[in-house]
């Protein structure tokens, strides 16, 4: 029983079956990488994950407990944390800023009337957001704005964000999309480091086979809202099904 | 201090020492000079100057942290108004009632308007508020007559019952507003010299209410929940992904905002028992958002700073009519006296909403961060040269992108 069972999940959008039948079986502390060609419906399947798109059939099962119905704030209370596509950080706010509101909202649960507490007051959630923002290597921007860091660095924040919640699974949609080699580089080692330093679950959206091959434990590969095939990434690499979803199949006159 | 950091304890004592002192400061000119029309320490004056900083502090809660544009806050201010009259009415003529009554109810008022309004954001969160506000106006005119007694407005009468006082004292007459005996009109004046200085209790119990809620108000700031706020008005995406629930907080900045505005309209009635709908309309609703933008929205200072410049433009400026104008120009030729003062003509005295006008345009293109900012720019001139003389340079903030 793993701790993501995504049994029978079907979503259409009018005339497009964006998922068919997709089962997902995610184990605990491992590196699930869902690939497939554009169109195949990875995000779709991660929208369903969260609560962002409610599926038309089929069940999602984190830790035992349904996700579907629930809100975004809700399934992140369950544990589940979210890396955007493109960043999603507070701009306007500090570095420092923004790693702690994830610490107060793992602590005060998704609404709390905290109004005459000093932010500056809260030593605890300061010592755990400058802690993991050290871990990220990036203590000593914790008072530059947000909004001024380098794409690099604000894939970093963000990530620091949602494991400062200690999560039980981290959801990674494409992390290193449009990235500098340099960059792209850096994400894996992090998300190294991350897999072989905390108990955490990751499942990871990626086009770049190089990221995917360099991280995952175990590979699905979506095409046309369906999974072809699950595997380790030894058996995918190679495998014909595979090389037919994004090549096309080979025809040999 | 109090739970503040050093910057804003001193920010807080500044802002005490300024309402203190005002009847001092704002009146700098002996009274039989030709400058006297432009002294504001007068108590009705300076009343005004506190009870719009207590609105305008309350919606830079909501407009300033969240981003959330209300356009129907003078809405709140009304029910407050409304709400401390009735108090005077029903119970007694002592303020403290009428003031708690009036947060109360405008505080379930914006429960209820911002219930339904904050279910959308942006220009139609702004629509939803204007419609409210502009629907309770409406049905003061009209539906409900019997409470807020239409155009005449609600006022005290000699036959208010009055439980806890007299309906009509001894003399005759209606009695006045206090605060357990101290009238809210009665004034203490001291004169020095050619200066006449007024001592109000009005002015001074609008000004220890206007600095306690301008202390909530740095707190709110500094706490958590104002960390939340900001965060709203930054991504609210990044925060339901965060385990956010983005909508009591919003809700929670909109309640506050509007018992803000409760108790200013409360404020208000204590100082001059009548309400009338007229201060539920949106033109009122429109000057605590030019107030706090003029100001610096999302600043502490702002709101306060931006109230205080309107409404002294409103009452002095507006004041100023082509006799004084000729009289200032009296030393130049027939002429150009009578050309000068008809070029100037449009922008004051009636014509002060032209001034004021293309000042806010002016501070909105140039100063985004309102006189705030513009505040700030100066001091960072003066620094700037301090730190040029040393030889070093002054680090140029730039994405690293």
């Amino acid at each position: 029983m793993g701790i993501l069972e995504v049994k029978g999940v079907g979503k259409r959008f009018g005339g497009l079956q964006a998922l068919g039948d997709v089962n997902l079986s995610v184990q605990e502390n491992t590196v699930h990488a869902i690939i497939g060609p554009n169109g195949a419906g990875k995000s779709t399947l991660l929208n369903c994950l969260v609560g962002k798109l409610i599926p038309d059939t089929g069940s999602v099962m984190f830790d035992g407990q349904s996700v579907l119905g629930r809100s975004p704030h809700e399934i992140n209370q369950m544990g589940i944390s979210r890396v955007f596509q493109t960043p999603e950080i507070f701009t306007d706010l500090t570095v420092l800023e923004n790693v702690m509101i994830p610490c107060f909202a793992r602590r005060d649960g998704s609404f709390r009337m905290h109004a005459l507490g000093a932010v500056s007051n809260e030593r605890d959630m300061l010592e755990k957001a400058e802690k993991m923002l050290s871990d990220v290597n990036m203590l000593e921007k914790a008072h530059l704005h947000a909004g001024s860091l380098s794409r690099g660095d604000k894939r970093r924040l963000e990530m620091a964000m949602c494991l400062v919640q200690e999560p039980r699974l981290l959801l990674l949609d494409e992390p290193t999309a449009g990235m500098a080699r340099a960059d792209t580089n850096n994400t894996i080692d992090l998300l190294k480091e991350i897999k072989t330093k905390r108990d955490i679950t990751m499942c990871i959206i990626e086009h770049d086979m190089h990221v995917v091959f360099s991280l995952a434990d175990r590979i699905t590969v979506l095409a046309q809202g369906t999974p072809l095939v699950e595997d380790t990434p030894q058996n995918i690499k190679g495998h014909p099904k595979v090389r037919e979803a994004y090549l096309g199949e080979a025809h040999v006159d | 201090m109090f739970g503040l950091n050093k910057k804003d304890a001193s920010l807080l004592l500044v802002v005490a020492v300024l309402t203190m002192f005002a009847p001092f400061i704002l009146n700098p000119f002996p009274t039989d000079s030709g400058l006297a029309q432009f002294n504001a320490g007068y108590p009705d004056l300076m009343q005004r100057f506190v009870i719009f900083g207590i609105f305008a502090v309350g919606f830079n809660i909501l407009f300033g942290l969240t981003g959330y544009l209300s356009f129907g806050h003078a809405a709140f201010l009304g029910v407050g108004s409304y709400s401390a009259v009735w108090m005077f009415k029903l119970l007694s003529m002592n303020v403290i009632p009428a003031i708690i009554l009036s947060v109360i109810v405008s505080g379930l008022f914006a429960l209820l308007i911002g219930f339904v309004s904050l279910r959308r954001s942006g220009i139609y969160f702004s629509i939803l508020t204007l419609a409210f506000a502009q629907m309770s106006f409406n049905l003061a005119y009209s539906v409900l007559t019997p409470i807020t007694n239409g155009e005449t407005g609600l006022q005290l009468t000699l036959d208010d019952p009055r439980i806890l006082g007299e309906s009509v004292t001894a003399d005759g007459s209606i009695p006045v507003t206090n605060l357990f005996g101290m009238e809210m009109r009665s004034a203490f004046n001291l004169e020095i010299g050619a200066w006449d200085f007024q001592f109000s209790v009005g002015y001074y119990l609008c000004a220890v209410i206007m600095l306690l809620t301008f202390y909530l108000a740095i707190r709110i700031f500094r706490s958590p929940f104002g960390l939340m706020l900001r965060a709203v008005k930054c991504n609210q995406n990044r925060m339901r992904y965060t385990g956010l629930n983005t909508r009591p907080y919003t809700l929670a900045a909109f309640v506050i905002s509007g018992m803000y505005a409760g108790l200013a309209g409360g404020l208000m009635a204590s100082m001059d028992p009548l309400a009338g709908a007229e201060r539920m309309q949106w033109t009122a609703s429109g000057e605590v958002v030019l107030m706090t933008i003029l100001g610096g929205a999302g600043t502490l200072i702002g709101p306060v700073l931006g109230a205080g410049f309107i409404k002294y433009f409103e009452n002095i400026f507006s004041k100023i009519n082509d006799n004084v104008l000729h009289q200032w120009f009296s030393f130049m030729p027939d002429g150009i006296e009578d050309f000068v003062v008809f070029i100037i003509h449009p922008f004051i005295g009636k014509g002060w909403h032209l001034t004021l006008g293309i000042l806010f345009m002016l501070v909105v293109i140039y100063l985004p961060g309102g006189l705030v900012e513009g505040g700030q720019r100066l001091m960072s001139l003066f620094k700037k040269d301090k730190a040029d003389d040393d030889g070093s340079h002054a680090p140029t903030k730039h994405p690293a992108e």
